[in-house]
């Protein structure tokens, strides 16, 4: 048993766990365990093992799964969903789960659609990841060979299919109704909620979508019990996290750390402190769509509840970092032009609200910043916010907006001004 | 010709109709292959025109509009021609604070095109991508199906030439 568990079997030559190689590090061995529970029961244990979703919003996964219908009066078939559709700016930890242990993944799918007894899953995986998908339909079409997928797994009452969907690039994927949308062959447009998908789903079936890193974590659970996994942890959320870091420091990278491990730790201890001639200006913690955290909050635990207390969120872990050579008027510009163009436009404050925000900040970038511009862009702050807005991005574009013009009110003023960006 | 369901393509080669009704058989409904389907017509034309989607959706029981909006929807589904080689270029917040803009100013020099534009000799189209998952690495684009990390202006000489080119 190692407190590394997602990552310890991975090889270092960067080559996927083959079948056999992954048989031989216990693999599998969940699935023979699980098949022998009720499936109600893999859901205590999940839920008792607060295992929080993976994919930035840390909803409880055994919690989620007990939302579907179960016994011979629900609706079927049921579906199962692998949400690898990483698209999230700074983000990079599921590729490196497919790539080097995608039976992690397929196994941890196979249990979880035991748990809520589906019948058909698949992986949702984005385009751009071309080595994670050859090496997911490689490891499907073993998995297959081998019994753990198809009729009757194992010599059990249980079946499942297992397909890899490879989309064609659109952020919006990522956000499970879309997804659902996607995979229905429809444009991707998110759908209202409620009804849930594990209540209406994928063609209108109860349908657990979760994220790639979220299931990669269920064999290791089913097969040494939910206190093992709470003991990785150094909070109340279970397990490892992995994290990652880029920007400008020495050593970008990936890293699979206790949960609750701080910012500190992974900068400095791993990432090796910024690059030579750089200072720490300030770091967004979990992908594009969090709010800024600074040098002071660097003794902050990276999980769940920790970072919401000092007004930003965990979100995929994976965190970038912004020197001070870097301008920060730039990087928000930055930002939200990528959610201007990734809005699927269905809604008017996301579709409209966005470019107008791209357009203030392109402009203040290059000194044609005008007086009530930061006005402009604090009224979509606090406009294009939940419940305002059909889904979660044109909110998540706003959090970095918000924390960057309490942080960088001065910058404003200056490129404002001095009608330049003093970084150029 | 030939027919599908009673309907005439006159325009979906053999291999093309081949490879849909192939991928037909693994989705639930013919609309759930649409995006695959595509990508079949795109692989063997490059691009995909509007004669491909009048054909394809009546391969797919869709209307040509329904079957537009999905085309219209990804980034990677190309509704007008491109080039013999497609570079995406990453833009997105890590690789830009790592070099973005001195990369891709000049891949724009050394091609002479923008955004959004093929090179003359249609060897390359040059993209935007939002971020690859390549942040490690950045700053990063793709060539067609490969990723190229690290990218110094040294490593996209060395990188066009190998994809042919001669300027």
């Amino acid at each position: 048993m190692s407190d590394r568990p997602l990552t310890q079997s991975m090889r270092p030559d960067g080559e996927a766990l083959t079948i056999k190689e992954y048989e031989r590090t216990d693999g599998y061995q969940a699935l023979r365990k699980a098949l022998k529970m009720p499936p109600k029961e893999i859901q205590e244990i999940v839920k008792n093992s607060n295992l929080r979703g993976r994919g930035g919003a840390g909803f409880n996964t055994g919690m989620k799964w007990s939302f579907v219908p179960m016994g011979n009066d629900a609706p079927r078939p049921k579906y199962l969903i692998a949400n690898a559709d990483e698209m999230e700016p700074g983000t990079f930890k599921d590729k490196m789960l497919i790539e080097l242990n995608p039976h992690q993944l397929i196994e941890g799918m196979i249990i979880s659609a035991l748990a809520i007894e589906a019948e058909i899953a698949y992986v949702f995986l984005r385009w751009e990841y071309r080595l994670a998908a050859a090496r997911a339909q490689r490891a499907i079409a073993e998995a297959y060979e081998n019994n753990y997928l198809g009729k009757n797994i194992l010599g059990s009452v249980f079946s499942l299919e297992m397909h890899l969907h490879i989309s064609a690039g659109r952020y919006i994927c990522g956000e499970e109704t879309a997804l659902l949308n996607a995979l229905e062959g429809r444009r991707a447009i998110p759908r209202a909620k409620p009804p849930y998908p594990q209540i209406s789903g994928l063609w209108g079936k109860p349908t657990v979508v979760n994220n790639a890193e979220t299931f990669s974590n269920i064999p290791h659970i089913i097969l040494h019990g939910a206190e093992w996994y709470k003991g990785l942890s150094r909070t109340t959320d279970g397990g490892t996290k992995i994290y990652g870091m880029s920007g400008r420091v020495k050593k970008p990278g990936l890293w699979e750390l206790p949960m609750g491990t701080t910012i500190r730790e992974i900068l400095e201890g791993r990432a090796g402190g910024m690059q030579g001639g750089y200072e720490l200006r300030y770091l967004i913690p979990g992908g594009a769509s969090t709010e800024f955290l600074t040098a002071e909050h660097l003794d902050v635990k990276m999980d769940f509840d920790s970072v919401p207390k000092v007004g930003s969120r965990m979100g995929t872990g994976t965190l970038i970092v912004i020197d001070d050579k870097t301008c920060p008027i730039g990087v928000l510009h930055n930002l939200e032009k990528f959610f201007a163009r990734e809005s699927c436009g269905w809604c008017t404050p996301c579709r409209e609200g966005l470019p107008w925000v791209t357009n203030i900040l392109e402009a203040i970038e290059n000194g044609q910043g005008q007086a009530g511009d930061i006005e402009a862009l604090a009224m979509h702050g606090e406009s294009l916010w939940l419940g305002r807005t059909f889904c979660a991005l044109a909110p998540g574009a706003m959090e970095p907006l918000r924390s960057g013009l309490k942080l960088f009110k001065g910058d404003f003023e200056q490129h404002i001004i001095e009608k330049r960006c003093p970084w150029r | 010709m030939w027919t599908v369901n009673g309907v005439n393509l006159n325009m979906l080669s053999e291999k093309e109709t081949h490879e849909i009704a192939e991928e037909l058989k693994q989705y639930k409904t013919r609309q759930a292959a649409s995006v695959e389907a595509l990508k079949i017509i795109q692989r063997s034309r490059g691009w995909v025109d509007d004669e491909g989607i009048k054909d394809l959706s009546a391969m797919l029981g869709m209307t040509p509009d329904e079957l537009d909006g999905v085309a219209t929807f990804y980034n990677l589904i190309f509704r007008k021609p491109v080039g013999a080689h497609v570079i995406l270029i990453c833009d997105t917040v890590s690789c830009w604070v790592m070099g973005y803009e001195k990369i891709l100013a000049h891949l724009k020099n050394r091609l002479g095109i923008g955004l959004g534009e093929t090179s003359p000799d249609g060897l390359f189209t040059l993209l935007p991508i939002p971020c690859l998952g390549a942040c490690d690495k950045a700053p990063a684009m793709m060539i067609d199906e490969e990723l190229y990390g690290n990218l110094t202006p040294e490593k996209i000489d060395e990188l066009i030439k190998r994809y042919g080119w001669k300027g």
